[in-house]
């Protein structure tokens, strides 16, 4: 080798907010992925079991989600949900070496973040 | 000889979990928009409603699929994260014991909730 190598690039911004978009997308589908496993898993069983185990379970529940503060805490869940679907789509792709250039792994990473907002805004309305 | 004894570490020895990861995901994509779908065309209106929807041979097996398929994702996701960021061996051993208790548990929950009524 005759030429020297130059220093790799140094670059140790550790603030979320400046992270491009793809780094975002990937950390908030790691903590999701988190809270989807605790409390999200449990939550869901509790929920299931009963609502589905008995009419006073259902009704209580019913009763509890109609709470504009639940269903705000809901739609929270909902959007982690939301963004780690799509989010694990694009990795999905990413695998399929579908979207790998800078350009449109870039575009991809909003676009996953614009579809968990949209996702979640259309589960609100319904909700509501 | 015994400098090229093979340890079961290193290449391919995460291939089945990174593949199962993906597979469980495809699966539980189709399921949310099954159910999804399923929710908008008959929403549930009373207990019997709800009751009925999950009492049919084929979204029982469906949500048991699902299931399946996310205690699974989560152990592989949760490892994952465990792994980054948790050093000392013990405790990272302890944290994956208790994860994997709780996700074992979550399964016979969930068997108990689709068919135990």
């Amino acid at each position: 080798m005759t030429t020297a190598t130059k220093p790799r690039p140094k670059y140790y911004d550790l603030n979320l907010a400046n992270l491009p978009a793809p780094g975002l997308a990937s950390i908030v589908h790691r903590i999701s992925g988190a809270l989807l496993f605790l409390p999200a898993i449990p939550l869901l069983l509790y929920v299931m079991q009963s609502t589905l185990g008995s009419e006073a379970g259902w009704l209580h529940w019913k009763r509890f989600l109609s709470e504009p503060a639940v269903k705000v805490i809901l739609l929270g869940f909902v959007w982690l949900y939301a963004h780690h679907f799509f989010a694990g789509i694009r990795y999905l792709l990413l695998d399929l070496h579908v979207g790998v250039a800078k350009a449109s792994a870039q575009a991809s990473a909003k676009l996953v973040f614009a579809l968990g907002a949209v996702a979640t805004l259309l589960i609100g309305w319904r909700l509501w | 000889m015994k400098a090229y004894a093979k340890h079961p570490v290193g290449a391919h020895y995460g291939l089945a979990a990174w593949l199962l990861q993906r597979l469980t995901a495809v699966v539980m994509a189709a399921y949310t928009v099954f159910l999804l779908a399923l929710l908008l065309w008959y929403p549930p209106a009373s207990h019997a409603d709800w009751k009925s929807l999950f009492s049919g041979a084929f979204v029982r097996l469906a949500t048991m699929l699902f299931f399946l398929a996310l205690l699974y994702h989560a152990w592989v996701g949760v490892r994952d994260i465990i792994m980054d960021y948790v050093k000392p061996t013990g405790l990272r051993l302890g944290l994956q014991a208790l994860v994997g208790t709780a996700l074992v548990f979550y399964l016979v929950w969930s068997v108990s909730i689709l068919w135990g009524r």
